[in-house]
């Protein structure tokens, strides 16, 4: 009879847990980030480049920058961030129950993650895409050619799968050369084991810097899949998805129009989109629940995406390839601010 | 006993060997021993050259000292480093105050503790290569030793001490995460040796009392308590550390949406559940070797059960197994670097991080150098202070 009462107690106590949650799915990410004055962004924590750890114990990288952007937009403060490290399998659960707010930690937009798992995606910040890197001396220049090379690459990875179907697309032989980590693919391919590494470009580029002699190897120009990586918030809030989506074009915005870090302060101009873009008529921040000169805000802390690229990613030795705005022939194209 | 003392009586003593002869016995004396020993040396020679020559000309180890900080406490904001220290110099007067009063074992450790502190502090103090406070460690070993001095023998400041270590834990979380008018540093920030240290003391700490529980739990004549505890150690054993850790990390937020536990707390409680299911085991077999005949005596004392427990049977099965109690704690401290694949930052995750800097990339191999020889030299002094408490127990 005690086990029985005792059965009750904890179903109820699980109902009683389990049932608040449900009803209270209204609050946006927005109030519950302002409620608590700090912004709790998802990152990588060790991709060179995009998430690290500085010697002084700051966050440093293009992602963590555009955790400070969004911090930036809502406080004005760039520094009302609490980063949380993620791994790959824990990045969409945390997302999902509410541990972090944003998720900036190189995801790549896909349909199954759009509908299946929860998530909803902002603008795409980094395009990236799966490439080739070899020897220069091999004076190969196409996939075509290919033909019997060993090819190093990380086991069980999306990239494993792309080669393996582009290959066979393109009806080329080729050995693979499969290893579970990272840093075992480089120097696995820098001590001659394979012809040739594959991986995101990204990746190639962070990687042939710190080489011995990063000259002898070049990284192919070609492009086998398409890897949009973008900010990642929580499916179902418009209004939170909003305001990262708008942070996101308002850095590409700046950089179209050449405002900057250095000069969002003292920019004239008599386009009205910049100035409602400044904040000086109308009130675009108010329509995203932000303030008047939220963008201003932005750029004034982290800069413009050119600025917030050359800071991250070009000392790793990334070219800017796509990652251009659409007026020099790149992807990035911020949407109209009226 | 009898033939090794016939076996003296027959050889010479031999402590007159000089070193030739010593090689000639030892290595060799027959022709596959010479062989044998050419081949060692010859594979010796190769392994040490290559990882001398890497060590002295090409490895980059200016990584280390660079960012040393982050290898310490990991994000933990350089203006609140001085908060830790107030919890270093906290520990080291309690261990002071307990080795004075003690005396015997908690002298032994206090000294083991202060010679290594005070061992690295002299290295940290010559070498410039701190940015913060170079003498900070060197004054906890002095403030350990004053507190020992001053304490000698006043057995009044027992209860205090006593009741100083019980506080010491939320002392330290108090100090570390903030109160008052102090900045809260969240535990998202907490990270290296640090959260290593902290993870560690936890797990062992919390997971001792929980693993005598459930050692005696196994052998209770009550069947609810007994196949509870029997359940519970090895549905433990029978899975992972880093499927539990997965499970505390992934799992646990999904189930309890509204009651949101901190990330590092959820690590803790992975780490101490699991250590405690092997810690029942081993404390299992201290008691299967107490005779019958000392529960007996015990009962026929008047003793009741936890008496029984506490003053006859725990203090013999504890001291026959604290070489397996101890080699389980130094594997708690290591398998503490398993937090690393759930996102943690510790010791291990901050090497990670470190090898993802721009500036020092592809330093893979001086960064897990450095991590294992930090790993070591607890893992070592864990094993020695075991040594001394079973010199200190007449049990070695």
């Amino acid at each position: 009879m005690r086990r029985f009462w005792f059965s009750i107690f904890v179903f109820v106590i699980a109902i009683s847990l389990i049932l608040p949650s449900l009803a209270s799915g209204q609050e946006s990410v927005l109030d519950r980030v302002k409620a608590r004055e700090r912004l709790v962004c998802g990152v990588h924590g060790g991709l060179p480049g995009f998430s690290f750890l500085n010697q002084d114990g700051t966050w440093s990288g293009f992602d963590v920058d555009y955790c400070r952007a969004i911090a930036a937009a809502i406080f004005g403060d760039p520094d009302k961030v609490e980063f949380v490290p993620l791994k790959a399998p824990e990045r969409f659960p945390a997302l999902q129950t509410g541990e972090i707010d944003v998720l900036i930690r190189n995801t790549t937009w896909t349909l199954t993650r759009d509908t299946q798992v929860g998530a909803d995606f902002a603008p795409p910040t980094f395009y990236d895409g799966q490439g080739f890197m070899l020897r220069k001396d091999l004076g190969v220049t196409s996939i075509e050619e290919l033909s019997g090379a060993s090819i190093c690459v990380t086991a069980g990875s999306t990239t494993e799968l792309n080669l393996a179907d582009t290959m066979r697309a393109l009806g080329v032989d080729f050995n693979p050369v499969v290893f579970e980590e990272i840093d075992t693919v480089y120097n696995s391919y820098e001590q001659g084991r394979c012809d040739v590494v594959t991986s995101d470009k990204s990746q190639l580029a962070a990687r042939r810097k710190v080489f011995k002699e990063p000259d002898a190897h070049v990284i192919l120009d070609v492009t086998i899949s398409k890897e949009p990586l973008g900010p990642v918030t929580i499916h179902g809030d418009n209004r939170w998805n909003d305001v990262v989506s708008w942070v996101v074009y308002a850095t590409f915005f700046a950089e179209e129009h050449g405002i900057t870090q250095s000069n969002v302060s003292t920019f004239t101009s008599k386009n009205p989109e910049i100035e409602r873009f400044l904040g000086k008529t109308g009130d675009m921040g108010g329509k995203l629940g932000l303030s008047k000169t939220w963008a201003h805000q932005v750029i004034a802390t982290v800069g413009n995406y050119g600025e917030i690229f050359e800071r991250n990613l070009a000392p790793i030795g990334l070219p800017r390839g796509t990652n251009k705005p659409w007026t020099q022939g790149g992807l990035l194209y911020a949407m109209p601010f009226r | 006993m009898e033939e090794r003392e016939s076996n003296q009586a027959i050889r010479p003593p031999t402590a007159s060997k000089n070193i030739l002869q010593w090689l000639k016995e030892n290595l060799f004396n027959t022709w596959y021993n010479t062989l044998l020993t050419f081949l060692a040396a010859g594979f010796l020679y190769v392994v040490l050259t290559g990882i001398l020559t890497w060590a002295f000309t090409e490895a980059n180890w200016g990584v280390i000292p660079a960012n040393l900080q982050i290898f310490l406490v990991g994000a933990y904001p350089r203006a609140e480093i001085w908060r830790i220290w107030v919890v270093i110099y906290t520990l080291s007067v309690l261990a002071g105050l307990s080795a004075g009063i003690w005396g015997g074992l908690a002298l032994r450790l206090a000294l083991v503790i202060g010679s290594l502190g005070g061992g690295i502090g002299i290295i940290v103090a010559f070498f410039p290569i701190v940015p913060w406070n170079r003498l900070g460690l060197l004054a906890g070993v002095v403030l350990l030793i004053g507190s020992l001095f001053w304490s000698r023998r006043s057995k009044g400041l027992r209860p205090w001490v006593l009741g100083g270590w019980l506080l010491s834990f939320p002392w330290t979380m108090i100090w570390l995460h903030g109160f008052g008018g102090l900045a809260t540093v969240f535990t998202s920030s907490w990270g290296g040796l640090l959260l290593t240290l902290i993870l560690a003391a936890v797990g062992i700490v919390v997971s001792f009392p929980l693993g005598v529980l459930l050692a005696l739990g196994r052998r209770s004549s009550l069947p609810t308590i007994k196949w509870a505890s029997t359940a519970y150690i090895e549905t433990v054993r029978g899975v992972p550390l880093v499927t539990i850790l997965f499970m505390a990390q992934i799992m646990v937020p999904i189930f309890l949406p509204d009651f949101r536990i901190d990330k590092i707390l959820r690590a803790m409680l992975g780490i101490t559940l699991f250590s405690a299911a092997y810690m029942a085991e081993n404390v299992r077999g201290g008691l299967q070797a107490i005779p019958r005949g000392q529960y007996e005596a015990a009962h026929a004392l008047g003793l009741n059960y936890p008496l029984m427990m506490l003053l006859i049977i725990l203090p013999q099965a504890l001291r026959s197994v604290i070489p397996a109690i101890v080699g389980q704690f130094i594997s708690l401290f290591k398998d503490t670097s398993l937090v690393a694949v759930i996102g943690l930052l510790d010791l291990l995750g901050i090497a990670k991080t470190v090898i993802a800097n721009p500036d020092w990339l592809g330093l893979q191999a001086e960064v897990y150098l450095f991590a294992a020889v930090v790993y070591f030299v607890f893992s070592y002094s864990m094993s020695y202070i075991s040594q001394k408490i079973e010199e200190a127990l007449g049990v070695a």
